[in-house]
């Protein structure tokens, strides 16, 4: 066959050009222990000084560095080396590493977004969960903070270093342990790329029960740790429910198996649930036991033109109505992110006409016929009845992939076009898009944005003034959860501080979440309380010092910093 | 003058993005329960159709019809063609798992052309199911008409038509009279996606159904399949640990060193 491949594109990694100096290094000359959280440009060198700093970065109240944690030495590169194989080890060179490690570990330390950089100079590739252990064991002893690092996709800081916290990347981990064709439980290592377990099902007649943009990078143990909602959440539900069992290294080095493959299992306290969405705070996942739903045969997949989110809403309920037990997918997205998707995609609209909103619907089932005929009958009647203004239906694969391209792409178009700041909430689908609008009022008033699309749109990083070029909005509205993306020409506190705290605010004032499926990480673990009352905030920090009394798993994240023990 | 018909090719194979297997008796690939689409070629003949009288004007392009030879399901791929825009299909029915050879086609499509009497037939370079590249230049051989293969560009003034090729050493420009036989290639155009108006108006569109005997041609196949394998798997990549195991390698397994 002579078609160039059309399949959809795997997301783009590491790819975040640094070119300009640190900015936010810049700002002030702070000691040596208080550290830039967030830097938009990258440039400086990672070796010339471990701690650039600065007392308050862009977005976030300055954080120190805690200095019970010991600075790593050369002696424990040298204790690793006594049980890890020597390409299981990347270092700086002060420590004992050469210059290529030094520069691989450039990509360990920063984020995907570009947003967030940290100063580790030392990264640990392990490739069993005994050597996880002995990792954590000497960590814990020598009181060496810990992050855990998956495909390193998150969008919230979570899994790059904050500091200089030895980074354990469980990419070497990525052996499929056992599959039964029967319950289809899938039981394997946390570094498997979820786009290949999705293989591996395929192969067998299953598919993984979830999906998102980043799956040809991220690990199932990283979507585990942040628990991850994605696109298939409206038809098999959350990994609350799908996550069978989990293989956890605490901190002390302790394996706790618990790796059952039973769906039904009511004997005492649900450990494994704690560290779904733990974010590597209790402990490193190391195996998954998953359950598998068969792959359905057939899959249609339609976009549709609406031209209000009230409209959006409307055929929401009648989708689901109608399309009942063979919808898999409602998805939803405004017209700045369709232009912005395909202008970057080089990408044909499957609608002649522009609207204000987009939806995609997937359907999947055994019976085309069945499917076929159910999806024709529903559309017809949406068009009939005026709820949709128009829509296209993929009549082969190769339209089915680039149409989900379309909602795909977004996180990576919107990235490509400026330094994106993304809140990820779950709010009531009646005023979930509300705050798209009035944080462009908000913006606009501030002076920082124009409604005009002409006027900042081509801004670049270098503009003397800060503008924001976008306000977009797109999300799973099925799980009433909306992605918030302001898009600037480049990352300041100037724009934070017209969206942060009001956001957070607005979302609780919806008692909506103000994560729904990213997690806290570093940059919501302040805000936390606008999602969670006091006493139920204070029992987390009780389960964190019970598991991790030394507090040297991803330290400074995930919970608020002055209730951590550790930070204090 | 009066207005062109144009005359379309669309045929329903396993889709380009779905994984072909060989059956177990290595006869042929695995259909069943495998998805189907228009060959991807003839999407683009059915566009350039479209194109052609949203170009020239309704008037110089009075009708565009579909024809399909294949199985019964072969309908769903007329009413795609008649979603983008055709404006009525043909659909020459044969036995489920009937082969037709490409002069089999070729045979059935000069008699519809009898019938239709079209100045234009578009149709895709090739199937991508058995890749023959055959039924266009067989079909033109057929009717004695002109023919401009691997079309990557096509104009039409005044009954002249006139076609940039892809040819090995780049691209060749041919003009002719119509009626003529046009062949498209990948890069003649981006098909548009199917609309739900036009869906819904493509079921009202009518189909015509007849058979290879109703037009007198005979589809016994000609050539015979000994046997279908596939290709030997490629062996998947591995990560070595260090530059003497990488040579070891080179030198001991692969043995280009
Ligand atoms: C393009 C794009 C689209 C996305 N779409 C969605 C979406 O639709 N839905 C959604 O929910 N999310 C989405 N995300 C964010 C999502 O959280 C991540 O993509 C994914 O779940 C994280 O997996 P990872 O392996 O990359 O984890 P990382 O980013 O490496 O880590 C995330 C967190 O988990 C911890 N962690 C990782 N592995 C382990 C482990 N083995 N043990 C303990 N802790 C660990 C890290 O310390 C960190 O706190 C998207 C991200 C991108 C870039």
């Amino acid at each position: 066959m002579t078609l160039p491949n059309t399949a959809k594109p795997a997301i783009l990694l590491t790819s975040q050009t640094t070119t300009t100096t640190a900015s936010a290094a810049s700002a002030s000359a702070a000691s040596a222990s208080a550290a830039a959280v967030a830097v938009a440009s990258l440039g400086s060198n990672l070796n010339s000084s471990p701690f650039k700093s600065s007392a308050r970065s862009y977005a976030d109240i300055a954080i120190e560095r805690n200095p019970q944690f010991k600075k790593i030495t050369k002696q424990d590169i040298d204790h690793f080396k006594t049980f890890l194989e020597p390409q299981s080890i990347l270092a700086t060179t002060d420590i004992g590493g050469t210059i290529d490690e030094a520069k691989e570990l450039d990509g360990y330390n920063t984020d995907w977004l570009g947003k967030y950089k940290g100063r580790s100079q030392v990264v640990l590739r392990p490739k069993s969960t005994q050597q996880v252990s002995k990792i954590l064991k000497y960590c814990n002893d020598q009181k060496i903070a810990v992050v855990p690092q998956g495909g390193n996709t998150g969008l919230v800081g979570g899994g790059v270093p904050v500091f200089d916290e030895v980074i354990v990347s469980l990419g070497s981990m990525n052996n499929i342990r056992d599959f039964n064709e029967t319950s289809g439980i899938l039981v394997c290592d946390s570094g498997c790329i979820l786009e290949e377990l999705d293989k591996f099902a395929a192969g067998h007649g299953f598919s993984m029960p979830l999906d998102l943009g980043a799956k040809g990078s991220c690990h199932i143990g990283g979507n585990v740790s942040t628990n991850a909602g994605g696109i298939r959440f409206i038809r098999y539900g959350s990994l609350h429910g799908s996550v069978l069992g989990l293989e956890v290294v605490l901190p002390d080095g302790t394996i706790v198996d618990n790796l059952g493959t039973l769906p039904k299992d009511s004997t005492g306290y649900d450990l494994k649930q704690l560290f779904i969405g733990a974010e590597g705070t209790l402990g490193i996942v190391t195996g998954v036991s998953i359950v598998t739903p068969p792959r359905p045969n057939s899959v249609n997949v339609a976009v549709l033109g609406v031209s209000s989110y009230d409209a959006v809403q409307k055929a929401f309920r009648k989708v689901r109505r109608d399309l009942a037990e063979v919808l898999s997918a409602f998805e939803f997205w405004d017209t700045r992110c369709m232009q912005i998707v395909l202008d970057h995609n080089n990408l044909r609209s499957p609608l002649e006409e522009e609207h204000p909103f987009y939806i995609l619907i997937e359907t999947s089932g055994s019976k085309k016929d069945h499917d076929d005929e159910k999806l024709a009958e529903c559309l017809e009647s949406l068009l009939e009845n005026e709820i949709i203004d128009d829509g296209a239906l993929a009549q082969d694969e190769t339209q089915v992939s680039k149409m989900w391209s379309m909602r795909e792409g977004i996180p990576e178009s919107l990235g490509k076009w400026g330094p994106t700041y993304k809140y990820d909430i779950s709010i009531p689908i009646g005023v979930l898009y509300d705050i798209v609008p009035e944080m462009a009022n908000r913006l606009e008033q501030a002076g920082l944005y124009s409604k005009d699309p002409k006027t900042y749109e081509s801004a670049s990083k270098d503009d003397p003034n800060v503008v924001v070029k976008g306000v977009l909005g797109y999300g799973h509205i099925g799980d009433g959860n909306l992605h918030l993306n302001v898009v600037a020409n480049r990352f300041d506190k100037k724009v934070t501080d017209v969206l942060e705290p009001y956001v957070y605010e607005w979302v609780a004032s919806h008692k909506g979440s103000i994560s729904a499926e990213h997690g806290l990480g570093l940059m919501k673990a302040p805000h936390l309380h606008y999602s969670k009352s006091k006493v139920i905030v204070d029992w987390m920090v009780r389960i964190k010092n019970a598991f991790d009394p030394n507090g040297i798993m991803n330290p400074y994240k995930f919970l608020p910093r002055t209730t951590t023990s550790s930070s204090n | 003058m009066s207005g062109l018909r144009i005359l379309v090719g669309v045929k329903r194979v396993v889709d380009f993005a779905a994984k072909v297997r060989v059956n177990s008796q290595q006869t042929g690939v695995e259909t069943a329960n495998v998805k189907h689409s228009m060959n991807p070629f003839d999407e683009i003949a059915v566009e350039e159709a479209i194109r052609l009288r949203e170009k020239l004007g309704k008037d110089k392009v009075t009708e565009i019809i579909a024809l399909t030879c294949g199985p019964k399901k072969s309908q769903e791929t007329l009413r795609t063609a008649l979603a983008m825009g055709a404006d009525k299909g043909v659909h020459v029915e044969v036995a489920d798992g009937q082969i037709l050879e490409p002069l089999a086609v070729a045979k059935l499509f000069s008699k519809i052309v009898e019938k239709e009497k079209p100045d234009l037939i578009l149709l895709g370079k090739q199937a991508i199911d058995d890749d023959s590249n055959q039924t266009g230049q067989m079909l033109a051989g057929l009717l004695s008409w002109p023919q401009a293969t691997f079309a990557s560009k096509l104009d039409i003034q005044d009954k002249l038509l006139t076609v940039v090729r892809e040819v090995d050493g780049g691209l060749e420009t041919i003009a002719t009279k119509l009626p003529a036989v046009v062949t498209a290639d990948l890069r003649l155009n981006e098909p548009r996606y199917a609309s739900l108006p036009n869906i819904m108006k493509a079921k009202k569109k009518k189909i015509e159904t007849l058979t290879p005997k109703d037009l007198n041609v005979d589809v016994t196949q000609r050539l015979e399949t000994l046997k279908v394998t596939e290709p030997p798997k490629r062996k998947g990549g591995i990560v070595v640990g260090s530059v003497d195991e990488l040579i070891d390698k080179l030198r001991n397994e692969a043995g280009v060193l």
